[in-house]
């Protein structure tokens, strides 16, 4: 009786921990990053269209860094949606069960690789290679960070797209053979618009994913300021901006807290991400199935 | 003879742990060090080689950027701060409100060396110049006798110590181009120069290598001869503050930083000796 009571409490703290570090955390970095809405106005820093945290007179407008978050990750979901929920269609409706047991782990495999490496890969490789084929001056920009995003986020759509799938009831596919479908048909009219919620929730969850990425666009965005006019132009989302001005940043300047303004537009965003699944996958997954 | 092997053995058990209990109250005097990652190298170097020769005090070397080096000196939990770029008005204010008197040693100097892609065929650029090419006035290569081709820009990130000195030297208060590569490390940017063509940045000394062509600026090869002589105009003193002028085991180290082994350590890892 004790015992299961400790054991209740045990895991019943384990459950709260979560709890206390997601406030610590807004706690933090709301109270390190409001200053900067203070100091310099609420829509001069989301539109201010210049980021110069070190000059004199500094400048701290983050929409350069939030207009290059929204390419690379919308680049980023052109590669993945399209590999993503093809695989997870071929994996779950068309392969034979071999080719499955083969492919499977080796998409799970493509999440496990660090993202220092895909850094390093997009870096030496593939950056050269976009700057020779598209005969561009410099192959660190949005493009090749979006291909790079995109690729690592493929394993997040097509496993939870999969499981999606996975859940449709073999009924469903049953009526539609009997109705005269052929499996064409079968997986674009009745199991797709089924599993509808799980391969929306997973789009949503890979575009948080990619938006929240730091190493790599550190790596291979190429990190110019400027309001990018193409997408063969380097740019500077929001995370490589924190990641590489923090370390050396005076603790308790304004550019400090500009940083912690960022932290908290990011949180936001990825944060309103986050409920906008929950929510698909509840109500709508309900009615769709 | 078994009870001969029980002391025995106990014996050396005991030698055990008393040697092992007396390193450990020998090493309980300790230096921190954190700070720039430019400096890190001669700090790590300097604190291997320092240990070595007084085993009674270990010294512990973090990095993590000038800016945390100082608000660590500031706060107590570093003996010495390790920063690529003196320290600010605002740093000192904050020190002297908790009673820190940040000191500045000059351990070493480093140049720096303004790096293009070797298919680059210009071999030499002024001050003037490289600020119209980092601001955006220049953005081809023929104004400064090159071929027709777009200059990439490429600098390091807004916070680091190495921006600092180079908006110092060659910015002169103006605002680095938007359309600037900012990179997150010397080796990025040594990297990055080394494989895109026509490209131009700036990296340490330390960093030069037969991948990246390094220019002459206003005439001056970049070199630790240039800089040692004053005539390499793009060098900065690299720092390691301490709160109040050094004492104690303290002392006993920067003493050794400034000696000719830890100067050799500096210059081993790519600087400029001081003494």
């Amino acid at each position: 009786m004790i015992k299961e009571k400790l054991f209740k409490y045990l895991t019943q703290a384990a459950a709260l921990c979560s709890v206390v570090f997601l406030f610590g955390i807004i706690f933090s970095i709301f109270k390190e990053g409001y200053a900067i809405f203070a100091e310099v106005g609420f829509f001069k820093f989301l539109f201010g269209k210049s980021w110069h945290p070190t000059h004199y007179p500094p400048e701290f407008g983050i929409l350069p860094l939030i207009i290059s978050s929204l390419v690379v990750t919308s680049g980023a979901l052109i590669v993945s949606v399209p590999l993503g929920v093809g695989s997870a269609i071929y994996i779950s409706e068309l392969a034979h069960p071999k080719a499955k047991e083969f492919l499977k782990p080796l998409v799970e495999l493509l999440a496990g690789v660090p993202s220092v490496i895909y850094g390093l890969f997009g870096m030496a490789f593939l950056g050269p290679f976009v700057s020779r084929v598209f005969g561009l001056p410099i192959g660190l920009n949005a493009f090749t960070a979006s291909i790079i995003l995109g690729v690592m986020v493929v394993p997040i759509i097509s496993s939870i797209s999969e499981d999606a799938i996975n859940s449709i009831p073999r009924q469903l596919r049953e009526a539609s053979f009997a109705l005269g479908a052929n499996k064409w048909e079968t997986i674009i009219k009745v199991v797709l618009p089924a599993a509808k919620s799980g391969v929306i929730s997973s789009v949503v969850l890979g575009f948080g994913r990619a938006i929240g990425e730091t190493m790599v666009v550190l790596m291979v965005a190429g990190g110019a300021t400027a309001i990018p006019r193409s997408i063969f132009k380097p740019v500077r989302p929001m995370t490589s901006a924190i990641a590489a001005e923090m370390g050396e940043t005076t603790m308790g300047s304004s550019h400090f807290h500009a940083l912690f303004g960022i932290a908290i537009v990011l949180f936001i965003v990825t944060f309103v991400l986050n409920l906008i699944t929950e929510w698909v996958m509840r109500t709508k997954g309900r009615n769709g199935t | 003879m078994k009870k001969f092997k029980m002391f025995l053995l106990l014996f050396v058990l005991m030698s055990a742990v008393f040697t092992g209990s007396n390193s450990l109250y020998a090493a309980s005097k300790s230096i921190t060090i954190t700070g720039s990652t430019t400096v890190l190298p001669i700090a790590q170097m300097a604190a291997e080689a320092f240990m070595d020769i007084h085993e009674d005090i270990s010294v512990s070397v973090r990095g993590g950027g000038s800016g945390v080096g100082i608000a660590a000196l500031i706060d107590g939990r570093a003996d010495i701060a390790d920063a690529s770029r003196p320290i600010k008005t605002k740093e000192i204010m904050l020190a002297r409100e908790k009673g820190v008197d940040p000191y500045a040693n000059v351990v070493a100097r480093d140049g720096l060396a303004i790096v293009v892609h070797p298919d680059v065929p210009v071999d030499s650029i002024s001050i003037e110049d490289l600020k119209k090419i980092f601001t955006g006035e220049i953005e081809n290569w023929k104004d400064l006798g090159g071929p027709d081709k777009a200059i990439v820009t490429i600098s390091r990130d807004y916070s680091s110590g190495t921006f600092e000195v180079f908006k110092e030297l060659v910015l002169e208060g103006a605002k680095v181009s938007d359309g600037a590569l900012m990179l997150a490390s010397n080796k990025a940017v040594a990297t990055t120069v080394s494989i895109t063509p026509y490209s131009i940045g700036y990296i340490g000394l330390g960093y030069l290598s037969d991948e990246v062509k390094a220019l002459k600026v206003d005439g001056v090869v970049a070199s630790e001869e240039t800089v040692r002589k004053g005539e390499y105009k793009l060098a900065r003193p690299l720092f390691m503050y301490t709160n109040g002028e050094p004492s104690g085991i303290i002392k006993t180290f920067m003493d050794f930083v400034f000696s000719p082994q830890g100067q050799g350590i500096a210059m081993e890892v790519g600087f400029v000796p001081v003494k």
